[in-house]
């Protein structure tokens, strides 16, 4: 065998034996003499179908048996929380809804508690139901790709096309209240960046209830088809003990029969005055947590049905709090022109007040200062607790943000879920872990 | 002027910041610290220093203070929990102080004693802080022989309660015990604040990068970390890096 340097040469030499590089259908080029035994060190990602975003695995085989699994992440780093040491504080929202795209809000909703901390303040009530209504209509959103992708993974094409067909229901709503599908940057400090738009409450209430006419099919689907439950059940086994040393929560946690969950546990945002359950399941294994994510989307409807009710009450309060040092001083409306600034707005800051032109600038362009101060916060995001740690030296930016996010950490479990299984179930057990890349690498 | 360990020089006894909305302390830190520590202090605005200056913005001084050490009682089960480390013998001198700040406790550990200190805080069951939510790096680089501060997050589910343990090294001699064997979710989170600090926690199973590639010089979430700026295309300019440009603190 000849060494070289050539990185798609069909075989390297290394100091742990030959590399033979194969893409897929090309297995017989190797010369089968070459190789001892049946141990094989295979890497898988990080662009790959079935890796749940840019993943890499590296299994070490014997057969079709793992022996070892390890997950290589950091592809997608792209240095947010550093990027929110030179922005303002409202800017940093910007910066933390694109860690964990698929569940955007929560990212948003933890940073902005811990804000909300270091200041002292509290958001109006209304402020807070919005927040609720976001965070679980995501949830269902969120679960929803869970289910798409972890099902696609498996071959259970229906399933994918089933999950994107009604995610994208949830995000026609957060194109509407928010303006945007995904990203949205809305929950602030101090409050939310909108309003409740008009039609609102009407669009909520018809899409609710299409999605509750839809969401029986997966269970239909998949519950006692033989093949998903064949695929799913005994796969990525991980119990209570393992969670809790690994740090696993959410859905992985509760499939475990414990019901964790910090809605319940360490309420915010008046979760504690919502009729929902917590649900739990005995079963820690991909399947368990497939039912679990199931169970949990019906829960969160029933919260979003009691949100959409008390915002019909509500119409006309505020969604951000009275303190002109802190609240965003405008609210976006749609014009002739396109959307802006509300014109009465424009014409108190341009035509009226210079000391209002002047607050406009200053809280736009240097932000508010935060006492100086550390504060922990975290929220039940659809993947588990997402905690967000921020430093403040008692600068309009952030010392420091650091984020622990759930797919990050539930990601170790990776190992303890496929080591000794079959090489199809390292696929089945990541799905049921349904990490984020952009979580995991923020 | 007023160095990192609060000492006023003769010269402007007195001073106060000249942003007047920060003229007390009181006004400064909402919390129910006592005590304020300063540990650093900023001066100018906009990025401007020294003569030529015909702005004012170059005489601002701003003193950026902490929370500083609170005194029992702490409150609620903070003494509760303060109380039972300090029944373990030794542990006493593991905690260098206690800063209860916004509804939240931080218990300043020794790094030496920071192994035996998470096995109490995990086994014992008064204690019982069987979960480690969050491991995270912070860098004070004026905050001299303590540069490097890890914020360790413990939730106990057994009582519903969290605390914050911090332990700092000094940036020649970046050395922490880790606490994977204790609670094995610290892994990846060590190694990514290795990574991002350059922390060397002692003990560590494989302390490799885990977010930037391996080959990456520095330590990106430093403060001295070299930011880029930005060329531009217009007589050699360049956009300057962020951390050099105008600012307001």
């Amino acid at each position: 065998m000849t060494a070289t340097t050539d990185p798609y040469a069909s075989t390297t030499d290394s100091a742990e034996g030959p590399v033979f590089t194969v893409t897929g259908q090309d297995w017989d080029t190797i010369d089968a003499s070459a190789v001892e035994g049946d141990h094989l060190v295979i890497n898988m990602g990080p662009q790959h179908p079935s890796t749940h975003g840019v993943l890499r695995l590296i299994l070490e085989i014997d057969g079709e048996t793992v022996r070892d699994a390890r997950a290589g992440v950091g592809y997608l780093h792209t240095g947010i929380e550093k990027n929110m040491e030179y922005r303002t504080w409202t800017q940093g929202v910007t910066f933390c809804t694109r860690m964990d795209y698929v569940a955007p809000f929560s990212n948003e909703a933890a940073y902005v508690m811990a804000v909300e901390k270091l200041l002292g303040i509290e958001a109006p009530e209304k402020a807070q139901v919005m927040r609720v209504l976001l965070l679980e209509l995501n949830r269902v959103s969120s679960h929803l790709v869970a289910l798409a992708t972890g099902g696609m993974e498996i071959g259970a094409l229906t399933v994918m096309t089933c999950g994107f067909r009604d995610r994208e229901l949830i995000l026609d709503l957060f194109e509407m209240i928010t303006g945007l599908r995904m990203n949205h940057a809305f929950i602030r400090p101090g409050g939310v960046a909108q309003d409740m738009p008009a039609g609102g409450i009407e669009k909520l209430r018809s899409t609710v209830r299409l999605l509750k006419k839809r969401l029986p099919e997966y269970a239909a689907l998949c519950n006692a088809n033989p093949i998903f439950k064949g695929r799913l059940k005994g796969v990525g086994h991980l119990d209570l003990s393992g969670c809790l040393a690994l740090g696993l929560t959410g859905p992985i946690l509760r499939a475990t029969g414990y019901d964790w969950d910090l809605r319940k546990k360490q309420p915010y945002w008046g979760y504690e005055t919502y009729d929902f359950d917590v649900v739990t399941r005995d079963e820690p294994d991909a399947y368990g947590r497939f039912r679990v994510r199931l169970d949990e989307m019906w829960e969160s409807i029933k919260i979003v049905e009691q949100a959409t009710e008390r915002l019909a009450a509500m119409e006309g309060q505020p969604v951000m709090v009275a303190d002109k040092k802190i609240a965003w001083p405008s609210q976006l409306s749609v014009g002739s022109d396109g959307q802006g600034n509300s014109a009465e707005h424009i014409k108190h800051i341009m035509g009226e007040s210079m000391e209002a032109l002047i607050h406009h600038f200053k809280i736009v362009t240097e932000g508010f200062r935060v006492p100086a101060g550390q504060a922990y916060a975290s929220v039940e995001a659809p993947r588990g607790e997402i905690g967000c740690h921020v430093v403040s030296d008692g600068g309009t930016r952030p010392y420091r943000a650091h984020f622990r996010d759930p797919s990050f950490v539930n990601l170790q479990g990776t190992s303890v879920m496929s080591e000794g299984g079959m090489l199809s179930d390292v696929i089945v057990a990541i799905a049921s872990i349904d990490p984020v890349m952009g979580g995991v690498d923020r | 002027m007023v160095d990192a360990k609060g000492n006023k020089d003769e010269r402007d006894q007195g001073t106060k910041t000249q942003d007047g909305s920060h003229e007390t302390q009181a006004e400064l830190v909402k919390s129910d610290a006592v005590e304020l520590e300063i540990v650093e202090v900023r001066e100018g605005a906009f990025g401007i220093h020294g003569t030529g200056d015909t702005s004012g913005f170059g005489g601002l001084t701003r003193p950026v203070m902490m929370p500083g050490a609170s005194q029992r009682p702490y409150g609620g089960w903070f003494d509760e929990v303060a109380d039972q480390i300090a029944t373990i013998g030794e542990l006493d001198q593991a905690i260098e102080k206690v800063i209860v700040d916004r509804g939240e406790i931080t218990f300043f550990i020794r790094r030496h004693k920071l192994l035996e200190t998470v096995t109490h805080l995990r086994n014992d069951p008064v204690l019982r802080f069987e979960f480690c939510s969050s491991v995270s790096g912070v860098h004070f680089p004026h905050e001299t022989g303590r540069e490097l501060h890890v914020a360790y997050h413990l939730l106990s589910m057994t009582h519903n309660r969290r605390i914050r343990l911090e332990v700092v090294a000094p940036d020649d001699d970046p050395h922490i015990p880790s606490v994977v064997s204790i609670y094995p979710t610290a892994d990846w989170q060590e190694r990514e604040t290795w990574d991002m600090f350059g922390i060397i926690f002692d003990g560590h199973p494989a302390l490799a990068r885990i977010l930037m590639p391996d080959d990456w010089p520095g330590h990106p979430q430093r403060k001295d970390y070299p930011l880029g700026g930005i060329p531009v295309e217009y007589k050699g300019g360049t956009i300057a890096p962020p951390d050099q440009r105008r600012s307001y603190s």
